[in-house]
Formats: C-alpha cells, sequence, structure tokens
C-alpha cells in the first residue's frame, strides 16, 4: 500500500480508467432504450445519461482514493497494533468500544420504544388513522423482517450455520395456516403455535441431513432445501393450489372477536366508532409482540448453557466436542428454533394477506432477510433491527425522492434503481463496516463491568 | 484399584489409506504424568485425538477406567471424565476468560462452578485477571492456560495436554509445567502428556513412551529415557539440557 498519496496525474488517469470501464460497460447496456413506437420498436438514444454515468463514476473513484490514501497515510503513521492484549494498543480502542457498547445496549429499548409508540405517531403526524395507513402498513412489513431477521439470527449468528434456505420455514409456517383455516377451519390463535410447531419439525428434518456440513457445502444444501420446499409447493396442486395459491385465508381476530361492524364486531366490544384500521393497528401490534417474543428468547437462551454451547459452536466445533458438548444435539436445537420462529412470522405472513403463493417464498427472499443478519453485524438484535429498517423501509424512501426527476429528466422513475442503489450501499457497507453495523458481542456472564468484545476479534464474514 | 486408568492396545487409526498410527499400545495409570514425546508428525496429536474417536481408531481397543471407548462419539468419551487441552489450544476467541471456563463445566450445570473457578484462579492467577476479556486477545501463554483450565472445570479424571509448550516463551513454559507439576503433587490429577519439548517433559513425567512414524520404540521411567544415549541424540541435542529446545515463535 503506497503511504504517500498519488500525484494528481496518476489520480486522473486512474479515474480516467475507472470512466472507460464504465463507458463500456454502459453503452451496450445504457444507451439505446427500445420503445414501441408507431412502426414497431423505435430506439431512444440516451448519450446523455451514458455521460452522467461516466462522470459520476469518474468523480466517485478520485473521492474513493483521496479517502483511501488519507487513511493509508495515517495507518503508515501509527505502527500496527500486533498484540491486542498489549496495554497501549488497546487503550483508545476501549473508548471507541465503550461508545458502541452505549449503543448496543441502550439501542434495542429505543428500538422498541419508537416501535410502540409508531402508529401513535403516525396518527398524529397524518391526522387520522386513515391517512397513517401506509406508515402503519411499512410498520408491519419491517416488523417482519425484524421477527425473521432475529429468528435466523439464532441460526446463524449464534450457532454460525450458515442458512440461505430460512425462507422454507417462512413458507411452511404460512401455508401451515393458511390450510388449517381454510379446510379445518382452525382460528389464527390455534394455527399459530402449530404452525411454528411444524416449522420447526421441518427445521430438524433439515438439521440431520446437514449435521456433518459446515461454510460452503451448508450453504448449498439449505439454498436446495428452500428451492425444494417452494417448487412442491407449486407443483402439489391438490393441496397447495400450485402457483395460484390459497386464497380467502380468514383475517385475524381480536381473541376471537372479529373485526367488523356490527353488535358482535370489535368495536362494539370496546365502544369505538367501527374503523377498518383498527384491523390493522391490531396487525401491528401482533408482529410487534411476536417479533419482541423472538428477541427475549433469543436474549434468555443466551444467558442459558445451550445459547452458550451453540457461540461456542461456532467459535469451534472440534473444542465443543472435547469439552463433552452433543454438537448434533445443539445443531439441531440451533435449526429447529430458528424455524420455529420462522414459522410464526410465515403464519402472520398468511392471516396478514389473506392469501399466499409459492411467489412469495423464492430466493431473494432467503437473501434478504440473510443480509439483515449480516448488515446487522451478526449476533447483535439492535443491529438486525437498523439493518432491516434499512433494507426494507430504504427502498420505500426511493418512492418520495421526486426531486430527481428535475435532475435526470421527466421520466425517471427512482423505484427503477431500487436494487442499484442497494447494491451500492452493500458493497460500502463492506468497505467500511464489514463486520455489520453492530459488530460487538456483550458477554453473557461477567463479573462486575461488563465490557463488549470488540468487533477487531470478529473474523470477516464470520459470526 | 486394578489396572491403568488409560490403556491403548494395538491402537492404529488411518488418514484414508495413510497409517498415522501402527498397533500403539499404552497405559496411562492413575495418579502418574505419562509423556509421549516424538518429533513433528510421529502422531503424538492423532494418538491424542484417535483416544477422543476423531479420528477413530481402525483397529485396536482403547480402555478407560475399565469401560471400552473405542467405538463412543467423542462428546460421550469427554462426559467420562476425559478432558484435554487440545492442540493449538482452541479457546474460543470471541468469548472472554469466563465464558470459556464456563463452557468447560458445561457438564455439571453450574453445581460447583464457582469452587472450580477459584481453583482454576489460584493455579492460574493471570487468568483472574482477565476474566472479562475476550480470550483471542490474549498472549499465546494465557491462552494455554485458558485452555488447560477450561480443562480442569470439567472435574476430569484425566487430563490430556497437547504440547502445551508450544510457541511460548521459556519462562511461561515453566509456569506452566510447574502449574502442572502442582496439579498432579496437590490434588493426584492423572496427565496425559504429548509434547515434542522432550527435556521439560521428561523432568517432569514420571514415565514417557517415544513415538516414531506410528508406532512407540521405547517406553520406561522418564529418568531412564533422560539418560538414554539414542533419546539424547534424537531428542535432546547432544546431552545439554537445552534451553533452546523450547520452539520459537509458531
Amino acid at each position: 500500500m503506497a503511504a504517500a498519496p498519488a500525484p494528481p496525474a496518476a489520480l486522473l488517469k486512474d479515474a480516467g480508467l475507472f470512466a472507460l470501464v464504465a463507458f463500456g460497460l454502459s453503452v451496450p447496456i445504457v444507451s439505446y432504450r427500445t420503445d414501441l413506437g408507431a412502426s414497431g420498436l423505435e430506439l431512444t438514444p440516451r448519450w446523455g445519461l451514458v455521460a452522467s454515468l461516466c462522470a459520476a463514476v469518474f468523480l466517485l473513484r478520485i473521492a474513493q482514493r483521496l479517502v483511501l490514501d488519507r487513511r493509508a497515510a495515517r495507518a503508515a503513521r501509527t505502527p500496527a497494533p500486533h498484540q491486542a492484549s498489549e496495554a497501549a494498543s488497546a487503550e483508545p480502542k476501549a473508548g471507541r468500544s465503550l461508545s458502541q457498547l452505549g449503543l448496543s445496549r441502550l439501542g434495542l429499548p429505543l428500538f422498541v420504544g419508537f416501535a410502540l409508540t409508531l402508529p401513535l405517531v403516525a396518527a398524529l403526524a397524518t391526522g387520522g388513522l386513515s391517512p397513517a395507513r401506509y406508515w402503519i402498513d411499512l410498520g408491519i412489513l419491517i416488523l417482519t423482517y425484524v421477527m425473521l431477521g432475529w429468528g435466523l439470527n439464532i441460526v446463524v449468528g449464534l450457532a454460525g450455520l450458515l442458512d440461505l434456505g430460512y425462507v422454507a420455514f417462512y413458507a411452511v409456517g404460512a401455508y401451515s395456516y393458511a390450510l388449517l383455516s381454510t379446510v379445518f377451519g382452525l382460528s389464527f390463535w390455534i394455527c399459530l403455535p402449530l404452525a411454528g410447531l411444524f416449522a420447526g419439525l421441518w427445521g430438524v428434518m433439515l438439521g440431520f441431513p446437514v449435521l456433518r456440513l459446515r461454510g460452503d457445502y451448508l450453504a448449498i444444501v439449505t439454498l436446495a432445501f428452500g428451492e425444494i420446499i417452494r417448487l412442491v409447493l407449486i407443483n402439489w396442486g391438490e393441496v397447495t393450489g400450485g402457483s395460484a395459491g390459497i386464497t380467502s385465508i380468514p383475517r385475524a381476530t381480536f381473541f376471537g372477536v372479529p373485526f367488523k361492524a356490527g353488535p358482535d364486531g370489535f368495536s362494539a366490544l370496546v365502544g369505538l366508532a367501527f374503523d377498518p384500521m383498527h384491523r390493522i393497528v391490531f396487525l401491528y401490534y401482533l408482529i410487534l409482540a411476536l417479533a419482541l417474543i423472538t428477541s427475549l428468547v433469543t436474549l434468555r437462551l443466551r444467558r442459558l448453557p445451550i445459547g452458550r454451547a451453540w457461540e461456542a459452536l461456532r467459535e469451534d466445533e472440534i473444542a465443543c466436542r472435547a469439552l463433552g458438548i452433543d454438537t448434533t444435539k445443539t445443531k439441531l436445537t440451533a435449526f429447529a428454533l430458528g424455524a420455529m420462529f420462522g414459522g410464526f412470522a410465515g403464519s402472520f405472513f398468511a392471516v396478514r394477506q389473506g392469501f399466499v403463493s409459492p411467489e412469495s417464498f423464492n430466493f431473494l427472499e432467503s437473501a434478504i432477510i440473510l443480509a439483515i443478519v449480516v448488515l446487522g453485524g451478526m449476533g447483535s438484535q439492535f443491529g438486525v433491527a437498523v439493518a432491516a429498517v434499512a433494507m426494507v423501509g430504504g427502498p420505500e424512501l426511493l418512492r418520495n425522492l421526486g426531486f430527481l426527476k428535475s435532475v435526470f429528466g421527466e421520466g425517471f422513475d427512482p423505484n427503477e434503481f431500487r436494487l442499484l442503489l442497494f447494491g451500492l450501499a452493500m458493497v460500502a457497507m463492506m468497505i467500511w463496516r464489514p463486520r455489520g453495523l453492530i459488530s460487538d458481542r456483550i458477554p453473557t456472564v461477567a463479573l462486575g463491568r461488563r465490557k463488549a468484545i470488540g468487533k477487531d476479534l470478529v473474523r470477516e464474514g464470520h459470526g | 484399584m486394578s489396572g491403568p486408568l488409560l490403556s491403548l492396545r494395538g491402537v492404529s487409526t488411518y488418514y484414508g489409506s495413510v497409517a498415522a498410527l501402527r498397533g500403539v499400545d499404552l497405559d496411562v495409570g492413575e495418579g502418574e504424568i505419562v509423556t509421549l514425546i516424538g518429533a513433528n508428525g510421529a502422531g503424538k496429536s492423532t494418538l491424542m485425538m484417535t483416544v477422543f474417536g476423531a479420528p477413530r481408531a481402525r483397529s485396536g481397543t482403547i480402555a478407560f477406567a475399565g469401560q471400552d471407548i473405542t467405538g463412543l462419539p467423542t462428546h460421550r468419551i469427554a462426559r467420562l471424565g476425559l478432558a484435554q487441552s487440545p492442540e493449538g489450544r482452541r479457546v474460543f476467541p470471541r468469548m472472554s476468560v469466563l465464558e470459556n471456563l464456563q463452557m468447560g463445566a458445561a457438564l455439571h450445570d453450574g453445581r460447583h462452578l464457582a469452587q472450580d473457578l477459584e481453583k482454576v484462579c489460584t493455579l492460574f492467577p493471570r487468568l483472574k485477571e482477565r476474566l472479562g476479556q475476550r480470550a483471542g486477545t490474549m498472549s499465546g501463554g494465557e491462552q494455554q492456560m485458558l485452555a488447560i483450565g477450561r480443562a480442569l472445570m470439567s472435574r476430569p479424571r484425566l487430563l490430556m495436554l497437547d504440547e502445551p509448550s508450544l510457541g511460548l516463551a521459556p519462562l511461561v513454559v515453566k509456569q506452566i509445567f510447574a502449574a502442572i507439576a502442582a496439579l498432579n503433587r496437590e490434588e493426584g490429577m492423572t496427565i496425559f502428556l504429548v509434547e515434542q519439548n522432550a527435556y521439560h517433559a521428561l523432568k517432569l513425567a514420571h514415565r514417557g513412551s517415544v513415538l516414531v512414524n506410528g508406532r512407540i520404540t521405547l517406553s520406561g521411567p522418564a529418568r531412564a529415557l533422560l539418560d538414554d544415549p539414542s533419546i539424547k541424540a534424537a531428542y535432546l541435542e547432544g546431552g545439554h539440557a537445552p534451553v533452546e529446545t523450547v520452539p520459537g515463535e509458531a
């Protein structure tokens, strides 16, 4: 790494090279758009867009080089710490991890407090429950992913088992509720535990054959498992309805009291005027409660021997076995528990949508949930919550970026660039916070003051 | 007290088709320190891991306290009262020292945790200072102490140590070997010590064996082995009692 900043000429040359590559890439992809015109397809040239893309790449590269060079120069001035146990080099880090400790400790209560008051705040800000529907719906969506993230966190973050097929358990939960309620007429409150149970059983079923696998191999098998479940749902038409899915799934009731107008509805029971938003608000608090249960159970388990065994398993499987820990049982419980929470989330999904189809359970969902866990900093509850807000709420923000139209022209739809921005955000994350947003770990037992386990000790790409 | 605590009879272990151990016989009696010395790649660590069932012995029998453990899974073997400080220490790096020690006591659901913790901290006072620190940030010597302490937390009948001197400074090696000697002297702990550092190991042990290419070529009282000319030539660098045999930073 060259410590001295590069001379301007070299910098320009380097950035120019990048712009050239960007030009080469964007010519076939961006430069012409096909439109349906009067005489068939017409080509609309978009050279202005190509030019602005190349310019953006050019400028960003210069900015990146400047930042990186300055950092390298700074690193060259301060000697690299060899062993972190040496007090001198550990000192400056202590201050930083202390502030992060505050974040990871206070973050979760703050998040919960905000989540609890969101419907009220939204209603006050928009002037009524119905106008606030967009925000509450968004809250439900985000909380669903928070819950899925927390569930997967048990498997990936704590036990260190890379699971790419988590959406399978989400699907099992959703179809469990859909089938049990439409075929047998069971209520949501009976189906919810059953759905969790079924998903947990499937977790064990997946767990058994993959017990001997680790890392990449485990990831491949779980990926295949997710696809198998989806394909079964598509092809087992008599039971699952095939690609058409299952429709008119009964809606959630307030512990048996339906949300409807009339004397036996929820509004009559509590003496309010009927408002369809009551159901939405109820769903919001339902998923919030489910997510919090997931979080509390995980936090509690981390303090029990089984939770410690998960973490030890992630750190070193061989040492675990030598200490007399049954790694088979430990892995299976992690799979089963993670799957169970996925199942709960799935049945919530079904009761909220009133409709399930295999479309909702494709690999992209698994990838998003895994990305939430990884971006959050594996193992951190608050980190997962923040990542879920960013991953699910971020794209929603793009809908509101109307001012970009004045920059890029009337036809510009920021939504089309969702995935592009997403990718950029991911790359930026991996450069600046490769171990996730909240990467410190707080020990579960301590004598006296608790200290966070610094992120420096977390290997990149590991929990 | 009938036969030896741990006994290996004709144990052979293979990695694929490559033999790592060829018919090893070995006994460790209650209250003894037995050391196994040998060069790199002689099969010392393989022997220790074979006792723990990973890799599994292809032939021969391994018995612990009269019970055949040859076919038992690793965690069941550990539950019988064998504990090890594995090669390379293998502490849980992101977990605190205290959590590491708790993992060692995982089999006892915390019944005598405080008492055992006190004992380990007396044996290795350095660990007491560092209970809240994450294990991966400690020095090699401290990690080795932790690995031994973690093994002791399970209240084992037999403590197996794989190269506790590996990559440590001479002074730290001395501390660790002193602790091992104290364990045996004061608590009668049975210890099986795998070492490359032949001089220190033989000084410490009651009996010793030499492993060459997966076979035991020489066994006897440690004193006698120390004076054996062939051992002197092969492992003690010409008979000097060299501090230099301590391997440098690995």
